[in-house]
């Protein structure tokens, strides 16, 4: 059966859908979409096909954006979207997960909520709020924002959430308490022998590995990470990159050994990919060895980085890998990342990068 | 538009004019820019606006609750709150801040 691929763009202004065929050559640009709101993060229902945006506007504040038609047209919601009256209001969403019909939001101040009815309206997993750690939560750079949603393949009950700078947090009731999972994960920013506290890391991404659900990745602000016990315990598989910083981590659609990277240059340093040259980063042995992969991606003066949800995989046979930059530019790999080439160059600052393979 | 039924309270007519942003009638096909309705407050005419048009209210209003930071209600030529109070026929502009980049 032949197959599009949809790589679904989130940017500063408004939604971005690039489209090819199975062999990822030649792509088309749609968008921008969602009135150009500033879009965090856009993704599908891959069981559904419905493709889902979260974002907040500065005038007209948080909203869930909704298609059913791949794009061709779009509805947005907030309806129960809010913290009680009092609270800090929300103002965005940052993140969205789907698993079996129900659809996840992580917002900002750093929340989570559910819809039952594919976003039209929305009820408060209040879990969260209640934990005792949770008076002690710093922002991030970007703001107390709950970025990556991980959702566990068959147990509906488990989740996994990552808070600038909260940390890792994970539940096993669906929301009602949660614990911190940050043991071996390294907060550099806290004062001399504090350096590994129970909750405050600045996780950046956390992905799972496809087919293990206990296999877990994690690019930190303070190093590169593997989990082999669902986040209960960390370790550093940072030897071999050329920066212990970066945003995003890409999973392979089938073999748990296999990650991408983006590292950059240092936190203070600016934040680019190293000396200016573009490279991703990919391991096939869990983190052990590197390899930086270059072809096709620019080897002088480029001064981008990229943001922690701004790099995807598609589900095709070889995988693709995809990424966007704060300077507007999408590349693709239509060979496990051996080989890049660029979809579009001068869109807003992408903020996010997910897939969506419809068989036509 | 106007409502007919509650235009008036105990017969007193207490219809106003409202003037809306075009980005924000973007966001609720058939929402016009210019519309009658009968509100004594502010937050009475956010509450009919959204009876309209569901969702209107969390465009313009926060959940503190209060009129969004980077949203300007003007009343008499005043920026006003939820409990402004409007007297009938008067007008009311809504309109999006300057803010952005």
């Amino acid at each position: 059966m032949a197959s599009k691929v949809l790589v679904l763009v989130g940017t500063k202004k408004g939604a971005f859908i690039a489209e090819s065929d199975e062999g990822r050559k030649d792509w088309s640009l749609r968008g921008p979409f969602c009135e150009t709101w500033p879009m965090n993060h856009v993704m599908a229902d891959p069981v559904t096909g419905t493709i889902y945006g979260g974002g907040g506007n500065e005038w007209f504040g948080p909203a869930v954006w909704k298609s059913d038609d791949l794009g061709a047209t779009w509805s947005h919601s907030s309806d129960g979207l809010a913290y009680e009256a009092g609270a800090e209001p929300i103002k965005a969403v940052w993140s969205l997960a789907a698993r079996d019909g129900v659809l996840y939001a992580g917002v900002q101040p750093a929340g989570l909520f559910r819809s039952d009815d594919q976003g039209k309206t929305w009820q408060h997993i209040d879990g969260l709020q209640k934990h005792p750690s949770r008076p002690h939560w710093n922002p991030g750079g970007a703001g107390l924002i709950l970025h990556s949603l991980v959702l566990h393949p068959q147990d509906d009950k488990q989740i996994w959430v990552g808070i600038s700078a909260a940390g890792v947090f994970h539940t096993a009731d669906g929301g009602a308490t949660w614990e911190p999972r940050n043991k071996g994960t390294r907060a550099d920013f806290m004062p001399e022998g504090q350096n590994y506290p129970e909750f405050g890391q600045c996780v950046h991404c956390l992905v799972m590995a496809p087919g293990r659900p206990e296999l877990m990745y994690q690019q930190n602000h303070c190093g590169m990470y593997r989990s082999e016990d669902g986040g209960r315990n960390w370790q550093s598989i940072e030897s071999g990159l050329p920066s212990t910083f970066g945003f995003p981590a890409a999973a392979h659609p089938r073999d748990p050994s296999t990650l991408y990277l983006v590292p950059l240059n240092g936190d203070s340093s600016g934040r680019y990919v190293p000396d200016a040259k573009a490279a991703v980063w990919r391991t096939r042995d869990g983190g052990t060895t590197w390899q930086d992969m270059r072809a096709g991606l620019p080897q002088e003066n480029a001064y981008f980085g990229v943001l922690r949800q701004a790099m995807a995989t598609d589900r095709l046979e070889p995988a693709g890998v995809y990424f966007g930059t704060g300077g507007g530019a999408l590349f693709a790999s239509a060979d496990e990342g051996e080989t890049w080439t660029t979809i579009a160059e001068h869109l807003p600052a992408i903020s996010a990068v997910e897939t969506l393979v419809v068989d036509v | 538009m106007s409502d007919p039924v509650s235009a008036t309270e105990h017969g007193q007519d207490k219809t106003v004019v409202v003037r809306l942003p075009g980005v924000l009638v973007d966001l609720f096909p058939g929402a016009p820019r210019r519309l009658d309705i009968p509100a004594s407050t502010v937050s009475e005419m956010v509450a009919q606006l959204d009876r309209r048009w569901p969702g209107m209210r969390d465009r313009l209003c926060d959940s503190t609750p209060a009129v969004r930071r980077h949203i300007n209600i003007f009343v008499d030529g005043e920026r006003a709150g939820l409990e402004k109070r409007l007297t009938p026929g008067c007008e009311v502009f809504v309109l999006t801040a300057i803010s952005g980049g």
